[in-house]
């Protein structure tokens, strides 16, 4: 009763500021649309809709972690914050009641992406389900994200890492919008090393229904998102008690 | 019966003593205002009762409750109004009060009941779908104090309730702050000597970190000889003869 409440409140909050409507929902609606225009005017396969429609749902979750990030380094430096500290919430709450309003936005958003990449072309079948799956788990990562990011930065700083830096790191380091190969071995390399192309991967492998071959990606967002969900628990209990 | 005992509570940040060894009892249905210039040491007082700042050394007892072993129960019965509004912005009225019912566990009938209570209580009415966020200084602050009072608390604690606020956004809190008292313990933290001596049945001044005064307004005219609460204050916290 108590986390719903609290995770009703966040809901409301993240949905009811137009600006994380617009880019939760709209700008990755108006990626797939920009960019499948380009497709059909270029005469070479850059963004084919099968292709890409994954990368843009996985690139969409970004903002997932910025929404998460800013609420709860928002609410961090506000008082009905510390109103909250003196009821019976328990940090437990705390941490669920920020975790779980945003998965189904997360899947709401990657919804959409999908109906919309179908009316743009993209054959409707049941591996669009099982890649909405994949994304429900990788979503945790990127609230898992915006929960570390929340509990260690402010509101401001919060702008420019998740903001900047991290969508820039989910754009050009996950494959969405081009060949990895083309940048290098060192690149590569990097990229992976990091959990965004696989991401990535696992949803075009999940969406192309080849689950087998998705699952060395799948382990590796699983690994981020334990390393990173327990980090962010753990930093963010740390800074409840130091509040103090 | 006391509501609220403190033994040598202090408080330290690094090299600074914001509450030092503060001894203080308040009697159940009291008003008690703690006074002092900027930085005395009043609201690191409130937090430290509240449980939302570590206490360095001593204890306090609320209704004969450690804040440090049994700080669980005592959230059970106590309830803070911060100095800065606290309220959801993109929440309505309703939705606050509706939010802080639910996370005391309210069931949806007491929960109506009581919003309805507070509405008329605190005049909301007009304003209950209307988002917090978008509510006057003096509105949002007479919502923060209504959120805090949902509870049912017996001890109250308000920081600076009515700073910033108009004149008559100040009368109505005074109103609905008299109205409250002698039915639970209140504990504010002012800079308005008037709204003290309006108010208070005792005031404690502090001066860095330490309580420096404690007594009836009137008495504490009468031992600085002076005629109004806002002298008595500047010969105490000058540490003038008295």
């Amino acid at each position: 009763m108590k986390i719903l409440a609290f995770s009703k409140r966040n809901a409301k909050e993240i949905m009811r500021d137009p600006l994380n409507l617009f880019f939760g929902l709209g700008f990755p609606i108006v990626l797939l649309l920009l960019l499948s225009i380009i497709q059909k005017n270029v005469p070479v396969s850059l963004f084919e809709i099968e292709h890409l429609t994954p990368g843009v749902t996985v690139f969409g979750l970004s903002f997932i972690t910025l929404f998460s990030a800013v609420l709860i380094s928002k609410d961090r430096e506000t008082a009905f914050f510390a109103r909250l500290y003196t009821t019976p919430l328990k940090p437990s709450d705390f941490i669920l009641g920020y975790i779980l309003p945003l998965l189904p936005i997360a899947l709401a958003q990657g919804v959409i992406c999908y109906i919309f990449a179908i009316v743009l072309g993209l054959k409707p079948s049941l591996n669009i389900i099982v890649a909405l799956i994949f994304l429900s788990f990788i979503s945790l990562f990127y609230i898992a994200l915006g929960l570390l990011c929340g509990s260690i930065l402010n509101s401001k700083q919060v702008g420019g890492v998740c903001g900047a830096l991290l969508t820039n790191f989910s754009a050009w380091l996950s494959g969405i919008w081009f060949d990895i190969n083309l940048m290098g071995e060192v690149f590569k390399k990097i990229a992976y090393l990091l959990p965004f192309i696989h991401a990535v991967e696992l949803e075009r492998k999940a969406l192309s229904g080849e689950i087998l071959n998705a699952t060395p990606h799948f382990l590796v967002v699983l690994g981020y998102t334990a390393v990173i969900l327990a980090l962010a628990v753990f930093i963010f209990l740390k800074k409840m008690k130091t509040t103090k | 019966m006391i509501a609220i005992k403190t033994e040598g509570l202090t408080k330290k940040y690094k090299d600074i003593i914001a509450v030092n060894n503060l001894n203080l009892e308040i009697k159940k249905g009291e008003l008690f205002s703690l006074l002092g210039v900027n930085g005395a040491g009043k609201t690191t007082t409130v937090k430290m009762l509240c449980g939302l700042t570590a206490v360095n050394s001593g204890n306090a007892f609320l209704n004969g409750n450690s804040i440090l072993t049994d700080s669980s129960k005592c959230k059970k019965f106590i309830s803070v109004s911060p100095q800065e509004t606290a309220v959801a912005p993109n929440l309505t009225v309703k939705e606050n009060l509706k939010l802080i019912c639910e996370i005391y566990g309210f069931k949806k009938e007491k929960c109506e009941n009581k919003i309805n209570e507070l509405v008329n209580q605190f005049d909301l009415s007009a304003i209950l779908n209307k988002k917090a966020g978008k509510l006057s200084g003096g509105w949002q602050r007479r919502l923060s104090i209504a959120l805090s009072l949902i509870s049912e608390p017996e001890i109250l604690f308000l920081d600076e309730p009515t700073l910033g606020l108009d004149v008559l956004a100040r009368s109505d809190l005074w109103d609905i702050i008299n109205s409250l008292k002698g039915k639970i313990t209140l504990v504010l933290t002012t800079h308005y000597m008037e709204e003290a001596e309006v108010l208070s049945d005792r005031i404690g001044i502090m001066k860095n970190g330490r309580l420096v005064a404690c007594d009836t307004p009137d008495r504490l005219k009468e031992k600085t000889a002076t005629e109004t609460l806002e002298k008595a204050f500047i010969k105490i916290v000058k540490g003038e003869n008295i």
